[in-house]
Protein backbone atom coordinates (compact mmCIF):
# COMPACT_ATOMS: atom_id res chain seq x y z
CA UNK A 1 0.00 0.00 0.00
CA UNK A 2 2.95 2.44 0.75
CA UNK A 3 5.06 1.65 -2.33
CA UNK A 4 4.25 3.84 -4.90
CA UNK A 5 4.51 2.01 -8.34
CA UNK A 6 2.94 3.36 -11.81
CA UNK A 7 1.01 6.47 -11.49
CA UNK A 8 0.45 8.14 -8.41
CA UNK A 9 -3.10 9.25 -7.45
CA UNK A 10 -1.37 12.76 -6.76
CA UNK A 11 2.01 14.07 -7.21
CA UNK A 12 3.09 17.31 -5.86
CA UNK A 13 6.82 18.39 -6.92
CA UNK A 14 8.37 21.06 -5.81
CA UNK A 15 5.77 23.47 -4.71
CA UNK A 16 6.51 26.86 -3.45
CA UNK A 17 4.18 29.58 -2.38
CA UNK A 18 4.83 32.56 -0.66
CA UNK A 19 2.19 35.12 0.93
CA UNK A 20 3.38 38.61 0.54
CA UNK A 21 7.13 38.29 0.11
CA UNK A 22 7.18 35.91 2.91
CA UNK A 23 7.53 31.63 1.98
CA UNK A 24 4.94 29.69 3.60
CA UNK A 25 5.90 26.43 1.47
CA UNK A 26 9.27 26.08 0.67
CA UNK A 27 9.92 23.07 -1.79
CA UNK A 28 7.54 20.42 -0.96
CA UNK A 29 6.86 16.87 -2.91
CA UNK A 30 5.39 13.65 -1.98
CA UNK A 31 3.19 11.24 -4.05
CA UNK A 32 -0.24 9.40 -3.11
CA UNK A 33 -0.29 6.71 -4.17
CA UNK A 34 -4.13 5.04 -5.60
CA UNK A 35 -5.72 4.05 -2.23
CA UNK A 36 -3.11 5.26 0.21
CA UNK A 37 -4.49 7.54 3.06
CA UNK A 38 -1.59 10.26 3.56
CA UNK A 39 -1.49 12.10 6.48
CA UNK A 40 0.07 15.76 6.41
CA UNK A 41 0.90 17.38 9.64
CA UNK A 42 2.15 20.24 11.31
CA UNK A 43 1.86 23.17 13.72
CA UNK A 44 0.31 26.39 12.67
CA UNK A 45 2.13 28.09 10.24
CA UNK A 46 3.33 25.01 9.14
CA UNK A 47 2.19 25.59 5.43
CA UNK A 48 -0.49 22.74 5.55
CA UNK A 49 -3.34 24.08 4.56
CA UNK A 50 -2.07 26.45 1.62
CA UNK A 51 -0.48 22.77 0.75
CA UNK A 52 -3.98 21.46 0.35
CA UNK A 53 -5.06 24.72 -1.19
CA UNK A 54 -2.48 24.89 -3.83
CA UNK A 55 -3.26 21.20 -4.86
CA UNK A 56 -6.92 22.03 -5.14
CA UNK A 57 -5.75 24.91 -7.15
CA UNK A 58 -8.06 27.19 -4.67
CA UNK A 59 -5.10 29.05 -4.36
CA UNK A 60 -1.85 29.17 -7.23
CA UNK A 61 1.27 28.19 -6.43
CA UNK A 62 4.40 30.53 -7.41
CA UNK A 63 5.95 27.18 -8.81
CA UNK A 64 5.82 23.76 -8.78
CA UNK A 65 4.17 21.01 -10.32
CA UNK A 66 0.99 18.91 -9.09
CA UNK A 67 -0.28 15.69 -11.09
CA UNK A 68 -3.62 14.42 -10.71
CA UNK A 69 -3.69 10.73 -11.63
CA UNK A 70 -0.58 12.01 -14.40
CA UNK A 71 -2.78 15.01 -15.51
CA UNK A 72 -1.21 18.40 -15.25
CA UNK A 73 -3.37 20.44 -12.67
CA UNK A 74 -1.28 23.78 -12.73
CA UNK A 75 -1.43 24.16 -16.52
CA UNK A 76 -5.10 22.67 -16.80
CA UNK A 77 -7.17 24.84 -19.04
CA UNK A 78 -10.86 25.92 -17.46
CA UNK A 79 -12.17 22.81 -19.33
CA UNK A 80 -9.28 20.21 -18.11
CA UNK A 81 -10.07 21.64 -14.55
CA UNK A 82 -13.64 20.93 -14.51
CA UNK A 83 -12.57 17.25 -15.04
CA UNK A 84 -9.85 17.60 -12.45
CA UNK A 85 -12.14 19.39 -9.86
CA UNK A 86 -14.40 16.16 -10.55
CA UNK A 87 -11.64 13.72 -9.67
CA UNK A 88 -10.50 15.54 -6.64
CA UNK A 89 -12.66 16.79 -4.34
CA UNK A 90 -12.16 18.54 -0.81
CA UNK A 91 -13.38 18.45 2.32
CA UNK A 92 -13.05 21.30 5.00
CA UNK A 93 -12.83 21.55 9.02
CA UNK A 94 -15.75 23.82 9.32
CA UNK A 95 -19.08 22.07 8.52
CA UNK A 96 -21.00 25.60 9.25
CA UNK A 97 -19.86 27.43 6.75
CA UNK A 98 -18.81 25.09 4.05
CA UNK A 99 -22.27 24.00 3.23
CA UNK A 100 -25.13 26.49 1.72
CA UNK A 101 -27.93 27.01 4.38
CA UNK A 102 -30.23 27.36 2.04
CA UNK A 103 -29.92 24.64 0.38
CA UNK A 104 -31.31 20.90 1.85
CA UNK A 105 -29.12 18.02 2.17
CA UNK A 106 -30.24 16.08 -0.55
CA UNK A 107 -29.67 19.09 -2.93
CA UNK A 108 -26.18 20.15 -1.37
CA UNK A 109 -25.19 16.26 -2.42
CA UNK A 110 -27.02 16.12 -5.79
CA UNK A 111 -25.68 19.75 -6.94
CA UNK A 112 -21.88 17.72 -8.04
CA UNK A 113 -23.99 15.32 -10.16
CA UNK A 114 -25.67 17.91 -11.42
CA UNK A 115 -22.90 20.25 -12.30
CA UNK A 116 -20.55 17.95 -13.88
CA UNK A 117 -23.30 16.15 -15.80
CA UNK A 118 -23.32 13.07 -13.95
CA UNK A 119 -26.74 12.08 -13.64
CA UNK A 120 -29.43 14.83 -15.42
CA UNK A 121 -32.12 12.62 -14.65
CA UNK A 122 -33.52 13.68 -11.85
CA UNK A 123 -35.14 10.57 -10.03
CA UNK A 124 -31.76 9.07 -10.46
CA UNK A 125 -30.28 11.73 -9.08
CA UNK A 126 -31.96 11.68 -6.31
CA UNK A 127 -31.48 8.09 -5.82
CA UNK A 128 -28.41 8.19 -6.01
CA UNK A 129 -27.96 11.29 -2.91
CA UNK A 130 -30.33 9.09 -0.91
CA UNK A 131 -27.78 6.07 -1.06
CA UNK A 132 -24.89 8.62 -0.62
CA UNK A 133 -26.95 9.60 2.40
CA UNK A 134 -27.17 6.12 3.80
CA UNK A 135 -22.98 5.55 2.81
CA UNK A 136 -22.34 8.25 5.47
CA UNK A 137 -24.59 6.75 8.67
CA UNK A 138 -27.68 9.80 7.58
CA UNK A 139 -31.04 7.91 6.38
CA UNK A 140 -33.14 8.88 3.42
CA UNK A 141 -35.39 11.07 5.42
CA UNK A 142 -32.71 13.68 6.11
CA UNK A 143 -32.69 14.65 2.60
CA UNK A 144 -34.69 17.24 2.84
CA UNK A 145 -33.37 18.52 5.96
CA UNK A 146 -31.25 21.75 6.35
CA UNK A 147 -28.09 22.20 7.50
CA UNK A 148 -28.80 24.20 10.28
CA UNK A 149 -31.33 21.04 11.47
CA UNK A 150 -27.89 19.22 11.72
CA UNK A 151 -25.47 18.64 14.51
CA UNK A 152 -21.58 19.16 13.49
CA UNK A 153 -20.98 15.69 12.85
CA UNK A 154 -23.70 14.84 10.96
CA UNK A 155 -23.10 18.30 8.62
CA UNK A 156 -19.60 16.69 8.81
CA UNK A 157 -20.95 13.44 6.92
CA UNK A 158 -23.20 15.65 4.55
CA UNK A 159 -19.92 17.52 3.56
CA UNK A 160 -18.49 14.03 2.81
CA UNK A 161 -21.42 12.72 1.12
CA UNK A 162 -21.26 15.59 -1.36
CA UNK A 163 -17.37 15.21 -1.75
CA UNK A 164 -18.30 11.50 -2.62
CA UNK A 165 -21.27 12.07 -4.97
CA UNK A 166 -19.14 12.81 -8.20
CA UNK A 167 -16.51 9.83 -7.44
CA UNK A 168 -13.51 11.51 -7.18
CA UNK A 169 -10.32 9.67 -7.12
CA UNK A 170 -8.38 11.93 -4.48
CA UNK A 171 -10.26 13.05 -1.73
CA UNK A 172 -8.31 16.33 0.15
CA UNK A 173 -9.59 16.83 3.89
CA UNK A 174 -8.60 19.82 5.88
CA UNK A 175 -8.81 19.55 9.14
CA UNK A 176 -12.09 17.63 8.56
CA UNK A 177 -12.48 15.90 12.43
CA UNK A 178 -10.55 18.63 14.65
CA UNK A 179 -13.97 20.64 15.59
CA UNK A 180 -15.79 17.58 16.71
CA UNK A 181 -16.56 16.02 19.69
CA UNK A 182 -14.08 13.40 20.36
CA UNK A 183 -17.65 10.53 20.34
CA UNK A 184 -18.13 12.19 17.12
CA UNK A 185 -15.04 12.57 15.84
CA UNK A 186 -14.30 8.69 16.66
CA UNK A 187 -17.74 8.05 14.24
CA UNK A 188 -16.57 9.94 11.34
CA UNK A 189 -12.90 8.63 11.56
CA UNK A 190 -14.55 5.30 11.41
CA UNK A 191 -16.64 6.16 8.96
CA UNK A 192 -12.96 7.31 6.55
CA UNK A 193 -11.67 3.53 7.14
CA UNK A 194 -15.12 1.93 6.30
CA UNK A 195 -15.22 4.21 3.16
CA UNK A 196 -11.73 3.32 1.55
CA UNK A 197 -12.00 0.09 2.06
CA UNK A 198 -15.70 0.13 0.78
CA UNK A 199 -14.29 2.83 -2.31
CA UNK A 200 -10.78 3.10 -4.47
CA UNK A 201 -10.10 6.30 -2.71
CA UNK A 202 -7.15 8.39 -1.87
CA UNK A 203 -6.66 10.33 0.92
CA UNK A 204 -4.39 13.69 1.46
CA UNK A 205 -5.26 14.10 5.17
CA UNK A 206 -4.34 17.39 6.79
CA UNK A 207 -4.15 17.41 10.56
CA UNK A 208 -2.60 18.74 13.55
CA UNK A 209 -4.03 16.29 15.86
CA UNK A 210 -0.78 12.91 15.31
CA UNK A 211 -3.16 10.31 17.09
CA UNK A 212 -6.22 11.21 14.91
CA UNK A 213 -3.53 10.26 11.24
CA UNK A 214 -2.02 7.44 13.36
CA UNK A 215 -5.16 6.51 13.41
CA UNK A 216 -6.37 7.02 10.49
CA UNK A 217 -3.12 7.41 8.38
CA UNK A 218 -0.88 4.37 6.18
CA UNK A 219 1.86 7.30 5.63
CA UNK A 220 2.26 10.54 7.58
CA UNK A 221 4.52 13.70 6.43
CA UNK A 222 5.73 16.24 8.94
CA UNK A 223 5.66 19.66 7.90
CA UNK A 224 7.48 22.14 9.79
CA UNK A 225 8.08 25.60 8.27
CA UNK A 226 7.27 25.09 5.30
CA UNK A 227 9.30 22.20 4.32
CA UNK A 228 8.98 18.69 4.36
CA UNK A 229 11.45 17.32 7.44
CA UNK A 230 10.10 13.74 7.08
CA UNK A 231 7.46 11.17 5.64
CA UNK A 232 7.10 7.41 5.79
CA UNK A 233 4.83 4.77 7.08
CA UNK A 234 2.94 5.48 9.90
CA UNK A 235 4.14 2.91 12.16
CA UNK A 236 7.72 3.77 11.48
CA UNK A 237 7.71 7.16 12.16
CA UNK A 238 5.81 7.01 14.97
CA UNK A 239 7.83 4.42 16.63
CA UNK A 240 11.14 5.95 15.37
CA UNK A 241 11.17 9.37 14.30
CA UNK A 242 14.02 10.35 12.30
CA UNK A 243 14.07 13.94 12.45
CA UNK A 244 14.39 15.42 15.81
CA UNK A 245 11.18 18.21 15.04
CA UNK A 246 9.15 14.68 14.69
CA UNK A 247 10.13 13.88 18.10
CA UNK A 248 9.30 16.80 19.82
CA UNK A 249 6.17 16.74 18.34
CA UNK A 250 5.64 13.22 19.44
CA UNK A 251 6.61 13.74 22.81
CA UNK A 252 4.28 16.75 23.24
CA UNK A 253 1.10 14.57 22.58
CA UNK A 254 -0.69 13.67 25.76
CA UNK A 255 -1.94 10.04 26.50
CA UNK A 256 -5.08 9.23 28.12
CA UNK A 257 -3.38 6.99 31.06
CA UNK A 258 -2.63 8.60 33.48
CA UNK A 259 0.33 6.31 34.38
CA UNK A 260 2.21 6.64 31.45
CA UNK A 261 1.99 10.50 31.84
CA UNK A 262 3.30 10.38 35.19
CA UNK A 263 6.46 8.39 33.45
CA UNK A 264 6.71 10.58 30.48
CA UNK A 265 6.55 13.84 32.69
CA UNK A 266 9.48 12.34 34.98
CA UNK A 267 11.80 12.29 32.26
CA UNK B 1 -11.30 19.22 56.23
CA UNK B 2 -13.73 22.25 54.66
CA UNK B 3 -13.09 21.98 50.57
CA UNK B 4 -11.32 24.90 49.08
CA UNK B 5 -14.54 25.27 47.07
CA UNK B 6 -17.80 23.23 47.26
CA UNK B 7 -20.30 22.81 44.84
CA UNK B 8 -23.73 21.90 45.97
CA UNK B 9 -26.82 20.75 43.72
CA UNK B 10 -25.77 23.87 41.51
CA UNK B 11 -28.13 24.80 38.78
CA UNK B 12 -28.14 27.49 36.15
CA UNK B 13 -30.78 28.25 33.68
CA UNK B 14 -30.73 30.64 31.01
CA UNK B 15 -33.85 32.55 29.21
CA UNK B 16 -34.69 31.14 26.32
CA UNK B 17 -37.62 32.04 23.43
CA UNK B 18 -39.91 29.31 25.58
CA UNK B 19 -38.86 29.95 28.78
CA UNK B 20 -35.64 29.27 30.83
CA UNK B 21 -33.46 26.48 29.86
CA UNK B 22 -31.93 24.68 32.39
CA UNK B 23 -28.60 24.04 31.30
CA UNK B 24 -26.76 22.87 34.87
CA UNK B 25 -28.71 20.13 36.54
CA UNK B 26 -27.47 20.03 39.76
CA UNK B 27 -23.95 20.01 40.00
CA UNK B 28 -22.04 18.18 43.37
CA UNK B 29 -18.65 18.19 43.51
CA UNK B 30 -15.14 19.81 45.55
CA UNK B 31 -11.78 21.29 44.93
CA UNK B 32 -9.92 20.67 48.00
CA UNK B 33 -6.92 22.91 49.10
CA UNK B 34 -4.17 22.34 46.66
CA UNK B 35 -5.97 19.62 44.39
CA UNK B 36 -5.57 19.70 40.98
CA UNK B 37 -9.45 18.78 39.42
CA UNK B 38 -10.08 18.04 35.93
CA UNK B 39 -13.65 19.12 34.65
CA UNK B 40 -14.36 16.89 31.58
CA UNK B 41 -17.03 16.58 28.85
CA UNK B 42 -18.41 17.44 25.26
CA UNK B 43 -19.47 20.29 23.72
CA UNK B 44 -22.64 21.18 25.57
CA UNK B 45 -21.92 19.36 28.69
CA UNK B 46 -21.80 22.41 30.85
CA UNK B 47 -18.36 22.44 31.90
CA UNK B 48 -17.69 26.12 30.70
CA UNK B 49 -20.80 27.31 32.85
CA UNK B 50 -20.19 25.52 35.66
CA UNK B 51 -16.86 27.22 35.94
CA UNK B 52 -18.76 30.47 34.83
CA UNK B 53 -21.23 30.03 37.84
CA UNK B 54 -18.57 29.57 40.03
CA UNK B 55 -17.54 33.44 39.67
CA UNK B 56 -20.73 34.52 38.58
CA UNK B 57 -19.94 35.53 34.89
CA UNK B 58 -22.68 35.09 32.99
CA UNK B 59 -25.28 37.77 34.25
CA UNK B 60 -28.71 36.11 32.52
CA UNK B 61 -28.29 33.06 34.36
CA UNK B 62 -30.26 32.49 37.20
CA UNK B 63 -28.18 30.48 39.72
CA UNK B 64 -29.49 28.02 42.23
CA UNK B 65 -27.78 25.68 44.95
CA UNK B 66 -24.63 26.60 47.01
CA UNK B 67 -21.08 27.56 45.75
CA UNK B 68 -19.07 27.74 49.02
CA UNK B 69 -15.72 29.24 48.71
CA UNK B 70 -13.83 28.54 52.21
CA UNK B 71 -17.60 27.65 53.46
CA UNK B 72 -18.94 30.55 52.06
CA UNK B 73 -21.69 30.74 50.30
CA UNK B 74 -20.44 33.41 47.01
CA UNK B 75 -24.48 33.37 45.56
CA UNK B 76 -25.17 35.20 48.07
CA UNK B 77 -22.27 37.62 47.68
CA UNK B 78 -23.01 41.52 47.01
CA UNK B 79 -21.50 42.48 43.44
CA UNK B 80 -19.10 44.01 45.32
CA UNK B 81 -17.55 41.42 47.40
CA UNK B 82 -18.04 39.45 44.45
CA UNK B 83 -15.33 41.66 42.70
CA UNK B 84 -13.09 40.81 45.43
CA UNK B 85 -13.38 36.84 45.05
CA UNK B 86 -12.41 37.19 41.08
CA UNK B 87 -8.51 37.71 40.38
CA UNK B 88 -7.56 37.75 44.39
CA UNK B 89 -9.66 34.25 45.74
CA UNK B 90 -10.23 32.71 42.29
CA UNK B 91 -7.90 33.44 39.39
CA UNK B 92 -9.43 32.67 35.77
CA UNK B 93 -7.64 31.76 32.05
CA UNK B 94 -9.96 31.02 28.95
CA UNK B 95 -9.06 29.81 26.32
CA UNK B 96 -8.23 32.50 23.92
CA UNK B 97 -5.34 34.92 24.98
CA UNK B 98 -6.06 37.29 21.95
CA UNK B 99 -9.33 37.92 23.13
CA UNK B 100 -9.12 38.18 27.10
CA UNK B 101 -6.51 41.02 26.54
CA UNK B 102 -6.91 44.59 25.84
CA UNK B 103 -4.94 44.80 22.78
CA UNK B 104 -3.95 48.75 23.46
CA UNK B 105 -3.16 48.25 26.63
CA UNK B 106 1.27 47.14 27.23
CA UNK B 107 0.84 43.57 28.73
CA UNK B 108 3.09 44.82 32.04
CA UNK B 109 -0.20 47.08 32.73
CA UNK B 110 -2.76 44.54 32.35
CA UNK B 111 -0.23 42.27 34.51
CA UNK B 112 -0.32 45.21 37.61
CA UNK B 113 -3.52 45.67 37.47
CA UNK B 114 -4.95 42.92 39.74
CA UNK B 115 -2.17 44.34 42.39
CA UNK B 116 -2.53 48.33 41.40
CA UNK B 117 -6.56 47.63 42.15
CA UNK B 118 -5.54 46.11 45.71
CA UNK B 119 -3.53 49.30 46.97
CA UNK B 120 0.02 47.61 45.75
CA UNK B 121 2.91 50.46 44.81
CA UNK B 122 3.18 50.99 41.10
CA UNK B 123 7.23 50.36 41.57
CA UNK B 124 6.49 47.11 43.85
CA UNK B 125 3.62 45.90 41.16
CA UNK B 126 6.28 46.14 38.35
CA UNK B 127 8.76 44.16 40.03
CA UNK B 128 6.31 41.18 40.62
CA UNK B 129 4.78 41.36 37.43
CA UNK B 130 8.52 40.86 35.79
CA UNK B 131 9.54 38.61 38.45
CA UNK B 132 6.25 36.10 37.47
CA UNK B 133 6.40 36.75 33.93
CA UNK B 134 9.88 35.45 34.01
CA UNK B 135 9.10 32.47 35.74
CA UNK B 136 6.63 31.73 33.52
CA UNK B 137 9.13 31.75 30.44
CA UNK B 138 9.04 34.80 28.79
CA UNK B 139 12.40 35.94 27.57
CA UNK B 140 14.27 39.25 28.63
CA UNK B 141 10.80 39.89 30.93
CA UNK B 142 11.84 43.69 32.26
CA UNK B 143 11.89 44.57 28.28
CA UNK B 144 9.22 42.51 27.21
CA UNK B 145 6.84 43.98 30.33
CA UNK B 146 6.09 47.54 28.03
CA UNK B 147 5.12 45.33 24.75
CA UNK B 148 1.46 44.88 23.54
CA UNK B 149 -0.13 41.99 23.06
CA UNK B 150 0.21 41.88 19.20
CA UNK B 151 3.71 41.61 19.68
CA UNK B 152 3.26 38.17 21.46
CA UNK B 153 3.09 34.62 20.07
CA UNK B 154 -0.03 32.60 20.72
CA UNK B 155 2.02 30.63 23.83
CA UNK B 156 3.42 33.97 25.04
CA UNK B 157 -0.07 35.64 24.78
CA UNK B 158 -1.16 32.38 27.30
CA UNK B 159 1.65 32.85 29.75
CA UNK B 160 0.96 36.26 30.07
CA UNK B 161 -3.16 35.51 30.62
CA UNK B 162 -1.50 33.06 33.11
CA UNK B 163 0.33 35.94 34.74
CA UNK B 164 -3.21 37.90 35.20
CA UNK B 165 -4.69 35.18 36.58
CA UNK B 166 -2.45 34.29 39.15
CA UNK B 167 -0.53 37.45 40.10
CA UNK B 168 -2.44 38.23 42.69
CA UNK B 169 -2.00 34.41 44.47
CA UNK B 170 -5.72 33.22 44.13
CA UNK B 171 -6.08 30.16 45.75
CA UNK B 172 -7.76 28.39 43.50
CA UNK B 173 -7.02 28.72 39.36
CA UNK B 174 -9.78 27.73 36.94
CA UNK B 175 -8.41 26.81 33.69
CA UNK B 176 -11.07 27.30 30.65
CA UNK B 177 -9.59 25.24 27.97
CA UNK B 178 -6.55 27.25 28.56
CA UNK B 179 -4.19 25.25 25.72
CA UNK B 180 -7.06 24.38 23.33
CA UNK B 181 -5.78 27.02 20.95
CA UNK B 182 -2.07 26.43 21.31
CA UNK B 183 0.14 23.76 19.23
CA UNK B 184 0.71 20.94 20.96
CA UNK B 185 4.03 21.39 21.75
CA UNK B 186 3.72 24.44 23.32
CA UNK B 187 0.68 23.36 25.40
CA UNK B 188 2.80 20.56 26.84
CA UNK B 189 5.02 23.41 28.16
CA UNK B 190 1.89 25.83 29.14
CA UNK B 191 0.20 22.44 30.93
CA UNK B 192 3.85 21.96 32.82
CA UNK B 193 4.35 25.44 33.67
CA UNK B 194 0.75 25.35 35.53
CA UNK B 195 1.56 21.90 37.55
CA UNK B 196 4.50 23.41 38.52
CA UNK B 197 2.86 27.13 39.63
CA UNK B 198 0.36 24.96 41.28
CA UNK B 199 2.93 22.78 43.17
CA UNK B 200 5.41 26.09 44.25
CA UNK B 201 2.51 28.12 45.50
CA UNK B 202 -0.72 25.45 46.51
CA UNK B 203 -2.88 26.73 44.42
CA UNK B 204 -5.54 24.56 43.43
CA UNK B 205 -6.53 24.15 39.81
CA UNK B 206 -10.06 23.62 38.18
CA UNK B 207 -9.74 22.65 34.74
CA UNK B 208 -11.93 22.68 32.21
CA UNK B 209 -10.87 20.33 28.97
CA UNK B 210 -12.61 18.39 26.60
CA UNK B 211 -9.59 16.69 26.28
CA UNK B 212 -8.87 13.50 28.30
CA UNK B 213 -5.03 13.16 27.37
CA UNK B 214 -4.38 16.26 29.03
CA UNK B 215 -6.27 15.10 31.90
CA UNK B 216 -4.01 12.24 32.30
CA UNK B 217 -1.41 14.55 32.82
CA UNK B 218 -2.32 16.92 34.96
CA UNK B 219 -4.94 16.16 37.48
CA UNK B 220 -5.89 14.28 41.07
CA UNK B 221 -9.24 13.93 39.94
CA UNK B 222 -11.95 14.04 37.25
CA UNK B 223 -15.24 15.16 37.12
CA UNK B 224 -17.23 13.53 33.86
CA UNK B 225 -19.86 16.03 32.97
CA UNK B 226 -22.62 15.37 30.62
CA UNK B 227 -26.21 17.41 29.91
CA UNK B 228 -25.35 19.68 32.52
CA UNK B 229 -24.82 17.24 35.67
CA UNK B 230 -21.67 15.31 36.52
CA UNK B 231 -22.02 11.18 35.60
CA UNK B 232 -19.06 10.38 37.63
CA UNK B 233 -15.98 11.52 40.02
CA UNK B 234 -13.23 10.17 41.60
CA UNK B 235 -9.66 10.02 41.29
CA UNK B 236 -7.44 10.03 37.72
CA UNK B 237 -6.39 6.57 37.63
CA UNK B 238 -9.35 4.77 39.41
CA UNK B 239 -11.89 6.50 36.42
CA UNK B 240 -9.58 5.76 33.58
CA UNK B 241 -8.33 1.97 35.04
CA UNK B 242 -11.93 1.42 36.01
CA UNK B 243 -14.84 3.87 34.53
CA UNK B 244 -18.09 2.74 36.13
CA UNK B 245 -20.84 5.08 34.33
CA UNK B 246 -20.88 3.59 30.41
CA UNK B 247 -20.39 7.71 29.13
CA UNK B 248 -17.22 7.60 30.88
CA UNK B 249 -16.44 4.33 29.11
CA UNK B 250 -17.48 5.15 25.62
CA UNK B 251 -15.22 8.62 26.25
CA UNK B 252 -12.24 7.09 26.70
CA UNK B 253 -12.84 4.31 23.87
CA UNK B 254 -13.35 7.00 21.30
CA UNK B 255 -10.04 8.91 21.75
CA UNK B 256 -7.33 7.82 19.40
CA UNK B 257 -4.01 7.24 21.33
CA UNK B 258 -0.45 7.13 19.29
CA UNK B 259 0.67 4.36 21.88
CA UNK B 260 -2.26 2.03 20.44
CA UNK B 261 -2.50 -0.37 17.85
CA UNK B 262 -4.42 1.68 15.02
CA UNK B 263 -5.63 -1.35 13.35
CA UNK B 264 -7.89 -1.63 16.49
CA UNK B 265 -11.06 0.07 15.81
CA UNK B 266 -12.20 2.92 17.89
CA UNK B 267 -15.39 2.80 19.81
CA UNK B 268 -18.20 5.62 20.00
CA UNK B 269 -20.47 6.56 22.77
CA UNK B 270 -23.45 4.30 22.96
CA UNK B 271 -26.38 6.95 23.00
CA UNK B 272 -28.85 4.33 22.46
CA UNK B 273 -27.37 2.75 25.67
CA UNK B 274 -27.35 6.30 27.51
CA UNK B 275 -31.13 6.09 26.52
CA UNK B 276 -32.65 5.21 29.41
CA UNK B 277 -30.48 7.48 32.14
CA UNK B 278 -31.79 10.77 33.51
CA UNK B 279 -31.93 13.90 31.60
Amino acid sequence: MTAVTGVSALSVRNLVKSFGGRPVVKGVSFDLAPGEVLGLVGESGSGKSTVARCVARLTKPDSGEIRLGGRDVLGASRRELRTLRRDMQMVFQDPYSSLNPRMTAGALIEEGLLVHGIEPDRRKRRDRATALLETVGLSAADADRHPRSFSGGQRQRIAIARALAVEPKVLICDEVVSSLDVSVQAQVLNLFRDLRERLDLSILFIAHDLAVVHYLCDRVAVLDQGSLVEIGPCGEIYRRPAHPYTRSLLDAVPVPDPAAERARQAV
Amino acid sequence: MTPLLELDDLRASFPGPDGPVEVLRGVTMSVAAGEKVALVGESGSGKSVTARAVLRLDRDASLSGRVLLDGKDVLGLSERAMRDVRGARIGLVFQDPLASLNPVMTIGWQIMQPLLIRGVKKKEARRRGVELLGRLGVRDADRRFDDYPHQFSGGMRQRVVIAIAVIAEPALLIADEPTTALDVRVQAQVLTLLRELAAERSMSVLLITHDLGIVAGFADRVVVMRHGAPVEQGVVDDIYARPQHPYTRGLLASVPRIDDDPSRRLSTVDEAALEGEVR
